[in-house]
């Protein structure tokens, strides 16, 4: 039980002296050596291809490149795989003749030392048995019948010329080829069958938009598999829900309800965000003092979005660029008013009733016409200036006893703000003592075209300090 | 000492470059010409530097300066009569190549009153139509290459936009290329009173020959020595259909005339490689074709192996080994190019490839036709004029042709453009009355893919070879551009250097090297087989730091030789 693979090329900076006749190099330690528990995979005939200990500091290795294909044949001493480690790419090659039968770890990927990346059958017999061994010990590995699951669906009707016809019976043959370079390389990255594509190029050759078109509508459990589909997905994203529904197997009993208009809205403006680069900035504040003046004001009606809505424009005065909006994409729009969207669950919707000129009405007149946007939501009585003149968004999921969470930010604005829960959390301060406080924690997702991290940070730096002095906003 | 200092400050030039006998006493290391000189560019250099250098006694009378610098030029380098007064010139050479225009220049420089006829232009193959305009497209491509590549940039913190070119652009930028060193080399020939005669070479008999455009009004001349530097064309094997437009070889590809979606190469050497590279980043996708088992033949096989996993396995390319193409038919009536494939072993026909154009890169046969070598009773073998390992012209009996040599393409034992000026180098030492024997084992070749590719010497399975029959035992050793600084701060790592040596005498065999800038860095390699320098001396010198250069410096400390004997160490001055 000793070693699959050895490597042929010694490692960097490595000096041999060598005779003209091959010696055996100093082995270094490629295979972790398997004992008693591994006897069935000998009687099977089917060896696992481990990843090799290249260097003494080597704990993990990326698969550079699988010089042979699943299903080749190899013969002792051929190279099979490279492997990139912690210093330099080498070429392993195989202890013993066989077939290739699966590949568990693709090109690009990592796996630590002593692990199976790749499965090797003695005979052709033995393929489907060393295959289901790879699916099963590595289960996100692409199922060996996914290509199979395509062939109904994809092939494009296109009446194209005999020549694709001749092709695809016979694509074991070196004979025609119909298929570029790079399509016969994505076809083979996207594990699609190019015998089954029709050629939409010139003289009816399969281009490789046609291999990306096949890949598109693979079924779903191969994106999160191949890495590269998944670019594929995003970077189109506009297409995708039209294309989605068809995307999924469906699956029997289930019911299909049409988005309502509010819920369509969401979804395109969801949709829209995602053509804005946006990031996060998180930050703990203390609340204690918070809580303190919201029981002191609570008989009087002030609500806690009330005073959060208060504290973010008091922030947000200071800090004009983050009320500041992104509008074409080439320049920055400052709105001279501060206008608090508060993000509100009501029926299966999603509407963000906007307190305006937040920083100039005092905290009672401000709970007063939430009250009364609340009740007009619930009505479904609100005027689109109700809801559609934020320039900043807050969103409180507090109340459920969510500690965090990551909105996004609504088309037209240049922030949001995510309040979850305050809870009392043991602190340390400067001079060792133990004390428990109220703490929350806010993120902000913001536009990065307009608002920076530094930016951000002292936004929140400036309403964690009013938050923790809530005094002010009282006045 | 102090001469020999005085005189290398106030005129290094002349030192270097005057006869050895000259200034032997002085310091006989200096004057060995053994550099290997490239397209004539360091001949400009040195035709301004000794004009500096001997206008000193002219500067008092600017206006009269170009008449007194031919005057001086001429009492230097005496291209004026010929030494004895029975032959017209005492060289002519046939072929203004840059084989060619280096024998030119040196036998100028050896007091030789010479001429070389060109029956085209003047620059050969090289400056011409291949390796000056080739590395015209190779620099449009390694840019297009790195600007194309996000990841590559993003590690760098640069935002490219899209980037696209203008194909004319690129053609102008390698047709230009090629006219500025063309007139490059004729200028620095003329400056030094070479006679350029335009026509067709023809040799009628011994130190005999014609030139001219054919017919009676050819001129008949005498020379004492005659050199034969007529060079190559592209090999265009036979069923192989060349329109130019859709099949075409590399005389017409350098033209760039389009850019196809999709190119085949047929053979994977220098020539299909560098073209892979440069179509490549043109956007277009390409398939080898390649009669041998392996992509790359002629390469060391390691390097070969490396090159394949990052110059074709990446890139918009596959490939067809072990096969011939046996018949190309040109697009036309609305077809694709159509290639038949036959095993290369058996014959067996093995299917056609449909592209869109389709490069013959197979090599290059020898221009040797019309040179009249049945008149000395010379027999080509496969177009090559047979020649010994001093240039000199082998006849069909086997007997030397006097003062005859053939030097580069034409005789096909290095089909490289400075091989061959180094031959021509050498034919002239010889006719000037200095022995001298080109090591054709310190010719270095490099192939400007990115990263390029280098090498000299002997590959790892020729020193294996050598070694079993010589009975001594052969030593490898590599280091890896990803432990160099310098590669890497240009976010270059890939790449390797491999060094193949003696241990018991530190004799260098071969050097080959993958990466970043390898044909600039093969040098320090060639130069010390040229001098035979020894690793145990070269472990001594020292590199600049950061610099690519180390990747060598550390391969040669990382070799170790095993002999006690003697090494001169260095001594300081």
């Amino acid at each position: 039980m000793a070693s699959l693979l050895q490597s042929r090329t010694p490692s960097l900076s490595f000096s041999s002296s060598l005779c003209s006749t091959p010696v055996i190099r100093p082995s270094v330690s490629f295979l972790k050596p398997r004992s008693g528990p591994r006897i069935p995979v000998v009687r099977a005939k089917i060896r696992e291809i481990f990843m090799p200990a290249l260097s003494s500091t080597m704990t993990e290795g990326k698969i550079v490149s699988w010089i042979k294909s699943e299903g080749d044949v190899l013969s002792k001493g051929e190279s099979v795989v490279v492997v990139e480690s912690d210093k330099a790419d080498m070429d392993v090659e195989t202890f013993y003749d066989g077939i290739l039968a699966a590949i568990v770890i693709n090109e690009g990927e990592t796996a630590p030392v002593g692990a199976a990346i790749g499965i090797l059958a003695e005979t052709e017999g033995e393929i489907a048995e060393a295959k289901a061994k790879a699916t099963s010990q590595f289960s996100s590995a692409p199922a060996p019948s996914a290509p199979k699951v395509e062939e109904s669906s994809p092939a494009p009707k296109v009446d194209a010329p005999s020549p694709p016809v001749d092709a695809a019976p016979a694509p074991s043959t070196p004979g025609k080829v119909v298929a570029t370079p790079y399509a016969k390389k994505l076809a083979k990255q996207y594990k699609v069958d190019i015998g089954k594509l029709v050629g939409t190029g010139p003289f009816g050759r399969i281009t490789p938009e046609d291999v990306e078109k096949a890949a598109g509508i693979t079924p779903a459990p191969k994106s999160n598999v191949a890495a590269p589909a998944a670019p594929v997905a995003s970077s189109a994203p506009a297409s995708v829900p039209s294309k989605a529904p068809s995307n999924f197997p469906e699956i029997p009993g289930s019911t299909v309800v049409p988005f309502t208009t509010m819920q369509a809205a969401v979804t395109k403006n969801m949709l829209e965000s995602l053509s804005v680069p946006t990031f996060r900035v998180g930050y703990p504040i203390a609340t204690d003092a918070l809580d303190a003046l919201y029981e002191k004001v609570k008989p009087k009606g002030v609500t806690m979005t009330a005073l959060l809505a208060k504290a973010a424009a008091v922030a947000l005065a200071q800090h004009p660029v983050v009320n500041a909006t992104c509008k074409d994409g080439k320049s920055f729009t400052y709105n001279s008013n501060i206008n608090i969207a508060v993000a509100v669950a009501i029926n299966g919707g999603l509407i963000t009733p906007v307190l305006q000129d937040a920083d100039k009405l005092d905290l009672y007149l401000l709970s007063q016409k939430w009250k009364e946007l609340v009740e007009k939501a619930r009505a479904k009585q609100l005027q689109p200036r109700e809801y559609n003149s934020g320039t900043f968004t807050l969103s409180n999921l507090g109340m459920f006893g969510v500690d965090r969470f990551d909105a996004i930010l609504p088309p037209g604005q240049g922030a949001i703000m995510a309040v979850g829960a305050s809870k009392p959390t043991v602190l340390a301060d400067k001079d060792g003592f133990f004390s428990i406080k109220n703490k929350m924690l806010v993120n902000v997702t913001a536009d990065h075209r307009i608002i920076y991290g530094a930016d951000l940070a002292a936004f929140l730096q400036t309403f964690s300090k009013i938050i923790e002095n809530p005094e002010s906003l009282t006045m | 000492m102090q001469s020999a200092i005085s005189l290398s400050l106030s005129s290094p030039s002349t030192i270097a470059r005057s006869d050895c006998t000259a200034a032997a006493a002085a310091n006989s290391y200096i004057c060995t010409p053994r550099s290997l000189r490239f397209c004539g560019l360091r001949r400009e250099a040195f035709k301004s530097k000794s004009f500096n250098s001997l206008s000193v006694s002219t500067r008092l009378l600017p206006c009269s300066r170009n008449s007194s610098f031919k005057k001086v030029c001429a009492a230097l380098q005496s291209n004026g009569a010929p030494s004895k007064g029975e032959f017209d010139y005492d060289l002519v050479i046939i072929g203004a190549g840059v084989g060619g225009h280096g024998a030119a220049l040196h036998a100028v420089e050896k007091g030789l009153k010479t001429a070389i006829i060109e029956g085209d232009v003047v620059g050969g193959t090289c400056v011409n139509r291949g390796c000056v305009p080739s590395k015209a497209l190779l620099a449009v491509s390694g840019r297009m290459r790195e600007l194309q590549n996000e990841h590559h940039m993003r590690s760098f913190g640069l935002q490219v936009a899209a980037a696209g070119y203008d194909k004319q652009g690129v053609a102008d930028h390698a047709n230009n290329l090629a006219s500025k060193i063309r007139s490059n080399l004729t200028n620095s020939m003329k400056a030094l009173g070479v006679d350029i005669l335009t026509g067709t070479g023809t040799i009628l008999g011994p130190q005999k020959l014609k030139f001219g455009k054919g017919g009676s009004g050819d001129t008949i001349i005498t020379a004492k020595d005659i050199i034969i530097a007529t060079g190559s064309v592209p090999l265009v094997p036979k069923g192989i259909e060349v329109d130019g437009k859709s099949v075409i070889t590399s005389d017409h590809a350098l033209k760039l005339e389009f850019v196809p979606e999709w190119i085949a190469i047929v053979g994977s050497g220098y020539i299909g490689l560098e073209f892979s590279d440069v179509y490549t980043a043109l956007g277009s996708e390409v398939t080898f074709i390649e009669a041998l088992d392996q992509l790359m033949p002629g390469f060391d096989p390691e390097i070969g192996k490396l090159a394949q996993r990052v110059l074709i396995n990446p890139r918009k390319i596959d490939h067809h080994t072990g096969v011939f193409a046996s018949k190309i038919t040109p697009a036309k009536d609305g077809n694709p190019v159509i290639i038949e494939l036959i095993d290369a072993k058996t014959k067996e026909p093995k299917g056609t490839v449909e592209v869109n154009a389709a490069l013959i890169a197979t090599g290059r046969a020898p221009f040797t036709q019309g040179l009249g070598l049945e008149n000395i009773n010379v027999q080509t073998q496969r177009g090559f004029v047979p020649v010994d390992e001093r240039m000199r012209v082998i006849d069909s009996t086997g007997k030397l042709v006097p003062h005859l040599y053939c030097i580069g393409d034409a005789n096909g034992k290095m089909m490289l453009a400075h091989a061959a000026s180094a031959q021509g180098i050498s034919v002239v030492e010889q006719v000037s009355g200095k022995d001298h024997v080109l090591n054709h084992l310190s010719i270095p070749a490099a192939c400007f893919t990115h990263p390029e590719i280098s090498m000299v010497g002997l590959t790892e399975p020729q020193a294996r070879e050598k070694a079993e029959k010589e009975g001594f035992e052969v030593s490898i050793t590599k280091t890896s551009f990803k432990a160099n600084t310098k590669a890497l701060a240009e976010n270059e790592g890939e790449g390797i250097a491999k060094l193949i040596y003696r241990a018991d005498t530190g004799e260098i065999l071969g050097v080959h090297i993958f990466g970043l800038h390898a044909a600039d860095l093969i040098h320090e390699a060639s130069n010390a087989i040229a001098m035979g320098t020894r690793i145990q001396e070269l472990k001594f010198a020292v590199h600049a730091h950061p610099t690519l250069s180390e990747v060598l410096d550390e391969l040669f400390k990382s070799a170790k030789v095993v002999s006690s004997s003697h090494v001169a160490q260095p001594v300081a001055v």
